[in-house]
């Protein structure tokens, strides 16, 4: 009696700790995922439509702005050098407000800090272009997010939010991101949700777009009610994501259906 | 700081994919009148003024299943030399139940070569796709294909 | 600001058929969606994309709402001699962009 008592509750306990997730061998990218057609317009650079953005970035790198002036390259020089591998350790751990902060987040602090300017409004076609064109210098790096201790707890919350069952059709991301990447659900391949590659050009908007605008259009999806852009929850979900992908190669800006 | 785009309403979207405009206007899509029959017979017949058009030489490369009918790579090709007296000179491609018959026309001659054109289109439903090309000597060859286009698996709030 | 991007080889034998690719940033607004009041969004399209070599033409497309956005055409030509490409993309709302590369024939 004892010992099937103590399988029950070995059972239980291996239920709850971690059970759905993805072994590391396992892991793969969405691209993986993707029919041919769609891998090739990833694959070359003038055929892919987030090149686009990622040229208009190389301009708004230059221009100045702002009270202050300034350029990102009057600080930053060129981007190829100083941003190379940075995108690969977002979101990162920001000092100042002693919370996560994902890279468009980055961008607009240093806009208002640096650049005394506005910061640019979400989904605007700016921040996208400066987010592909930082994010695209990690081409290739392995993604390292997640390292830092500080952010041990925010990652723990992203979990969190990662596995709660919410919205009308009582889903968490685990439930098809984890338990059931190998199916399909309306014609469309479930993946892994590994954030490998943004922002990344969508087919279904037919422009780039970010994670967060991803994450939104999920949680509409299971008919819950979208946290706000730059909510805290989104950006600790952008943080789980990208931990869990720890050890992927970027591949920004990426083309998904 | 900045104040997000209100997504305290929830707006349901209509079907056939149209990513909302990026910027403050909220787009709903709803499903439009659909082409019919007709109208496609229509649209060959004024490039063909009634012609005969024969299957063959054509060729229309499209994924039987499409990742998403918002974006389909396609190509189309003919079969059939690009010379100076004997060459394609224009490739006409249709749609079958889109608003719109039309999806475009290329205009060809000698010096291209290689009568092969690629581009991405718009499919707002499974249906067939007619490619029709007209080439030197007046003559029009034909090919079509059938493609199953499925929704994306979630509709999206407005941005 | 950067609208389009272009495949050219930049050099080939004389007699080559080469593959030109082209993309250009537009969001081709079919003209069939409608706003949340009901308005019709209206049309903004490129209607064509023309291609010039030396002066001469030698592609041209006539594109209508089922082209997708930020639309990518590629087409074949035979290199000749060294010279210059030009690309024309006209649509609505007076939209008209251009660009251009350079080609090296031996």
């Amino acid at each position: 009696m004892r010992f099937a008592g103590a399988i029950a509750v070995a059972l239980l306990i291996a239920g709850f700790a971690f059970a759905a997730e993805i072994p590391q061998a396992d892991r793969r990218s969405g691209y993986d995922f993707m029919k041919p057609d769609t891998k090739a317009m990833q694959d070359e650079d003038t055929a892919n439509p987030g090149m686009l953005w990622v040229l208009d970035g190389e301009g708004f790198w230059k221009r100045k702005a702002g009270t202050a002036n300034k350029a990102c390259a009057d600080c930053h020089d060129d981007a190829r050098t100083s941003m190379r591998g940075v995108a690969a350790h977002y979101p990162a751990f920001d000092k100042a407000t002693g919370r996560p902060i994902d890279l468009e987040q980055r961008i607009n602090s240093c806009r208002i800090n640096q650049q005394q300017a506005t910061p640019l409004p979400f989904e605007s076609r700016q921040l996208l272009a400066l987010t592909a064109f930082i994010a695209r210098q990690s081409q290739g790096a392995a993604i390292e997010t997640g390292a830092d201790p500080q952010l041990a707890p925010f990652i723990e919350k992203g979990r969190e939010l990662y596995v709660q069952r919410q919205g009308q059709l009582n889903l968490g991301c685990t439930n098809c991101h984890d338990d059931n990447w190998d199916k399909r659900l309306a014609g469309s391949a479930i993946t892994q949700g590994h954030p490998t590659g943004y922002p990344l050009y969508r087919l279904e908007w037919q422009s780039l777009g970010s994670l967060q605008r991803r994450l939104r259009a999920c949680i509409s999806g299971i008919r819950a009610q979208p946290y706000d852009y730059g909510a805290p929850e989104l950006v600790e979900l952008e943080l789980y994501l990208m931990s869990r992908a720890r050890g992927m190669p970027m591949e920004a800006p990426a083309v998904r259906p | 700081m900045q104040q997000p785009p209100n997504s305290s309403r929830r707006q349901f979207l209509g079907l056939a994919g149209g990513a909302a405009a990026l910027g403050a206007i909220p787009v709903v899509t709803v499903r439009p009148a659909e082409a019919t029959p007709a109208m496609l017979a229509s649209a060959i017949q004024s490039v063909t003024g009634g012609a005969a058009v024969r299957t063959g030489k054509v060729k229309l490369d499209i994924p039987p299943l499409v990742e998403n009918g918002n974006t389909v790579p396609m190509t189309v090709s003919v079969n059939h030399p690009m010379a100076p007296e004997d060459h394609v000179r224009s490739i006409h491609v249709f749609n079958e139940k889109n608003p719109q018959a039309n999806i475009a026309n290329f205009h060809l001659g000698p010096h291209n070569g290689r009568a092969q054109v690629s581009t991405r289109i718009r499919l707002a439903d499974s249906q067939k796709i007619v490619a029709i090309a007209k080439l030197s000597d007046g003559s029009f060859w034909s090919a079509s294909v059938d493609v199953v286009v499925t929704l994306a698996a979630c509709t999206e709030d407005v941005i | 600001m950067a609208s389009a991007l272009i495949n050219v080889p930049a050099k080939a034998k004389r007699g080559d058929i080469i593959e030109i690719k082209t993309l250009m940033s537009h969001i081709m607004e079919t003209g069939y969606r409608h706003m949340a009041s009901g308005e019709v969004v209206p049309r903004d399209i490129i209607t064509s994309f023309t291609c010039r070599f030396n002066g001469s033409e030698i592609f041209r497309a006539d594109l209508f709402p089922a082209i997708a956005a930020n639309p990518f055409i590629t087409f074949f030509t035979t290199a000749t001699e060294s010279g210059k490409f030009e690309f024309e993309w006209i649509g609505d709302q007076g939209f008209s962009e251009a660009a251009s590369a350079s080609i090296t024939v031996e």
